[in-house]
């Protein structure tokens, strides 16, 4: 923990959410990665043995994978894996009172403009500062339920028996090259398990943050809602601007069981220099619903593309997905649906914003294997121009076999209508403020399935990019 | 990290046997920039490796299935042979003109009828009379949806096929229709068309592939549309070949100032089946409507590649391709709109739609957009889907069998991409080949 304050001139501010604290970090790991990156991570995390062996597991099938070259874009190229920093830890126990907190991690959560009075109406908070969460206070209320609310070390100590059945099940070491490099070094993330018929009233949320120099993230969280169990999780991320590039490999497994329902929200602002390369998936058993709510602003690359795998008879999936791609940053994200019973249904809804020389891409997935019945997609992606020097793709890929399915797909590419500005700019608003409301309203609809907090926090969000990309 | 590079092949190509080899001497008198470039594409078939299941261009389904191991050079047609194929080569009520050719070897050659000026000839004769023009023309637009390898080979051994020079002004009022005919037991055919029109021209040419017999043979045929400023090219490739063959279809299509030019596809035979469609738009106010009908039953595979280049501003293209699918057959769609800086004010649709009648088709969608430029309207669709239970239960509510109303509605959903041709005489000839499709299958 720091003992001594820093000094206020020893913060840089640039703009919002693009500001550091000086580093002061008890364990780091040294640059690269080896067998000894990965045991020295397991000797501070404490790992049970069979931790120690998936992690040399993950850093066998890292080594060997090759990067997705035949599709995705050549930035990859420039990920100098030996150039990062793959473990740091404050070496401190997760917080339990907001008093713990250290000052300027606080801080940095104020400039985000999240009051503490505010959260502390947030059912439980896990403000991850670095790779371990530095914060954590699960509101008596979630655990009298049974809820157990975790980051990724503690609960492969204590649950084993809850987590280890689905520890690496929905995504594979092996499922790509990032997914097992995740699986080598995780640290930190949430292990959230919901017990049978329990419904989360407030959304459970955690901040994750990135701010150390060449620092890679890598966090593991898995949700598991038990039958008829119902949640929702937040995820949001500023990140402090850095000069060289930045790492961040998540790979988020959600288990829904028999009927039940998980919503995982995100809220992605890493700074401009982040590589933020995450595989998401979720499991959807009979009746249940995973819905991935995805809305991307930051990142100098971002792939992600979060799936479903609707396992049983009338699953559903949904992924609603918003980006925002500026100068400088390409917001390669999407959706896989991939329906494996009958009468399952998935629903993919895009909406993506180009900026300047900015590039959106979509890239989806739907699969509908054979002797299935009444299987239902939509996929819908709309993209926005906003500059001549913008760029937007679309590479949806649908495979439907058998005819008792139905598979629809719609794209759209557009500019904000130049009678739609003239007429705000009649009605005296600037040209900027006619751009920034006609953007927010072509994603209104999407914005609305956030909750309330994120909802005004993704409109200033949004508000900041618009700045100076007209006139 | 480094890119893995593709696995070197060996320098002679296995899935060819030796008589491929290069025959420099089957065009007697072609000029020399000719033999130069065939030979030079023949290096350059054998040095392409066949393509993987990793590339892109190849998802879904598998260049393997192109592999010619086991063809053959086509022999010279004996005369009972090119009896059957005139006989067959009905056609339209009313053309300009007509070739037939059976193996590669030209049968007739009839254009007469042709307005003054006007160029329709067999493709060897016009290497030797127009080899200029051909020099500027022939595959200067290198083929890049997946089928490199086979438009080398076929640089490599084309000789038929109609070359159609249409001068300033000119315009033909009927179509011009070329056949082409494969016999023989695993042989190949290289159909050519070359299609090249000056200002404000305008023709309509329609292509016919197809098999004499039963046999098991290939066609790897390429077809190139240039339009000039202002000029309507219309352009019918369909496809009938047996149903164990197989066939490619490479396409292109340069579109100048103000130019419009209308292409449909149609793939009713062949086991395996692949176009690759390229229309780059190169002037302000160049249109392209890209059409494609298919209808596979048994174990047919229909591939389909296309690309909607727009280079120049203020053009506009219209894809729409629809599959009506039966059995255990499988489409695959893969569909590009690429918007290039500049290319403001571009309008590009595209569509594929797949009806499935059974349970075991297969239909893989892949439509795609790439936008670089501004004011842009862009849109693309794909649905796959079975017949409406509403639309069987009217048709049969009045007393129609259920075969017969399913046949009805996959009929519609079809007739709707013929009958943008707006010429009566070829949508009447393709309904019929269509009706006798479907007549095969029950």
């Amino acid at each position: 923990m720091t003992t001594e304050t820093p000094d206020i001139s020893d913060i840089k501010i640039d703009s919002v959410g693009d500001f550091r604290f000086p580093e002061d970090h008890k364990y780091n790991s040294g640059f690269g990665i080896t067998e000894k990156t990965v045991d020295y991570i397991s000797d501070v995390k404490n790992d049970a043995d069979w931790v120690r062996e998936f992690r040399k597991h993950g850093l066998k099938t890292f080594l060997e994978k090759p990067m997705p070259t035949h599709w995705a874009t050549k930035d990859l190229e420039n990920i100098h894996f030996d150039q990062f920093r793959y473990y740091l830890s404050d070496g401190q126990k997760p917080k339990r009172s907001w008093d713990d907190v250290p000052e300027d991690v606080k801080r940095t959560f104020d400039r985000l403009g999240i009051p503490e009075q505010e959260r502390k109406f947030l059912a439980g908070v896990e403000a991850q500062y670095d790779s371990e969460a530095a914060y954590s206070n699960v509101k008596k209320v979630v655990e009298e339920q049974g809820v157990i609310f975790l980051n990724s070390s503690e609960a492969l100590q204590k649950h084993p028996e809850i987590f280890r059945k689905w520890f690496g099940k929905v995504i594979p070491t092996g499922d790509n090259k990032f997914s097992a490099l995740n699986s080598a070094v995780f640290s930190g993330g949430s292990f959230i398990y919901i017990p049978p018929g329990v419904k989360v009233k407030h959304p459970l949320q955690a901040y994750f943050r990135i701010n150390s120099e060449q620092f890679g993230q890598f966090e593991r969280t898995l949700i598991i809602a038990d039958e008829g169990a119902e949640v929702m999780y937040m995820e949001g991320c500023t990140a402090p601007k850095f000069e060289t590039a930045t790492l961040h490999s998540a790979v988020v497994e959600l288990v829904a069981l028999k009927g039940a329902k998980i919503q995982y929200v995100t809220v992605q602002n890493w700074s401009s220099n982040v590589f933020n390369l995450v595989t998401k998936r979720g499991l959807a058993m009979e009746d249940a619903e995973v819905r991935w709510i995805d809305c991307n602003i930051g990142s100098r690359l971002t792939m992600k593309y979060p799936g479903v795998i609707m396992k049983g008879k009338r699953a559903r999936g949904e992924v609603i997905s918003i980006a925002l791609a500026n100068t400088g940053q390409h917001q390669d994200t999407g959706a896989k649906m991939v329906h494996a019973a009958d009468e399952t249904t998935s629903n993919i809804i895009s909406k993506s914003i180009s900026i300047g020389k900015g590039r959106a891409t979509y890239r989806g997935l739907v699969h509908i294997p054979k002797h299935l019945k009444g299987c239902k997609n939509n996929t819908e992606c709309d993209a926005l121009l906003i500059n001549s020097s913008s760029r937007t793709d679309t590479y949806p890929a649908i495979n439907v076999r058998g005819n008792q399915h139905a598979t629809q797909h719609e794209a759209s590419v557009s500019q904000v209508s130049a009678e739609q500005i003239f007429y705000m700019q009649q009605r005296g608003l600037s040209q900027a403020e006619a751009m920034s409301l006609s953007v927010n309203g072509f994603i209104n609809d999407l914005v609305r399935e956030f909750p309330m907090e994120y909802s005004v926090e993704l409109k200033r969000l949004i508000d900041l990019e618009m700045e100076g990309s007209v006139g | 990290m480094s890119v893995s590079a593709p696995i070197a092949e060996p320098k002679v190509d296995a899935s060819l046997p030796p008589q491929f080899m290069l025959h420099s001497n089957r065009l007697n008198g072609a000029p020399a920039w000719f033999h130069q470039r065939s030979a030079a594409a023949w290096e350059e078939f054998q040095s392409l490796p066949l393509p993987g299941n990793r590339d892109e261009h190849w998802r879904y389904s598998s260049a393997k299935k192109l592999a010619l191991e086991s063809f053959q050079i086509v022999t010279e047609p004996s005369e009972a042979d090119k009896q059957e194929a005139l006989a067959r080569s009905k056609g339209l009520n009313e053309n300009a003109a007509k070739l037939v050719f059976v193996n590669d070897h030209l049968v007739i050659d009839d254009n007469t009828r042709l307005p003054p000026g006007v160029i329709c000839l067999p493709f060897d004769e016009a290497l030797r009379t127009q080899g200029d023009v051909l020099e500027q023309y022939l595959m200067k637009r290198k083929a890049e949806l997946g089928s490199e390898k086979f438009a080398a080979l076929h640089l490599a051994h084309v000789r038929a096929g109609a070359v159609i020079l249409v001068p300033k002004n000119v315009v033909i009022e009927h179509p011009i229709e070329v056949f082409h005919w494969v016999t023989g037991e695993n042989a190949v055919i290289f159909p050519h068309t070359l299609i090249v029109t000056g200002d404000h021209a305008q023709v309509t040419v329609v292509d016919h592939h197809g098999s004499l017999r039963d046999e098991s043979c290939a066609s790897i045929a390429v077809a190139d549309l240039v339009a000039g400023a202002g000029s309507r090219i219309t352009y019918v490739s369909a496809q009938e070949m047996s149903l164990s063959s197989r066939a490619l279809n490479i396409s292109s299509t340069t579109v100048g100032r103000d130019a419009s030019v209308k292409a449909l596809q149609l793939h009713l035979g062949a086991a395996f089946s692949r176009n690759e469609t390229v229309s780059d738009l190169i002037g302000e106010g160049a249109r392209s409507e890209m059409l494609g009908v298919s209808l596979p039953f048994g174990d047919q595979c229909v591939d389909m590649r296309t690309l909607q280049n727009h280079i120049a501003p203020r053009t506009f293209s219209d894809l729409l391709y629809k599959n009506a699918l039966y059995d255990k057959s499988k489409t695959v769609f893969a569909g590009l709109i690429q918007v290039e800086q500049g290319a403001h004010y571009t309008d590009a649709y595209q569509k594929c739609r797949n009806l499935l009648n059974s349970d075991e088709a297969e239909a893989a969608s892949m439509p795609g957009l790439e936008i670089n430029a501004d004011q842009v309207k862009c849109s693309h669709g794909a649905t796959c889907a079975p017949i409406s239970a509403d639309e069987l239960f009217y048709l049969k509510a009045r007393g129609i069998s259920d075969h017969e109303s399913r046949k009805l509605i996959a009929t519609g959903f079809i007739e709707d991409v013929i009958a943008k041709l707006d010429n009566e005489d070829i949508i009447a000839e393709l309904d019929r080949r269509i009706e006798s499709k479907f007549a095969q299958m029950s």
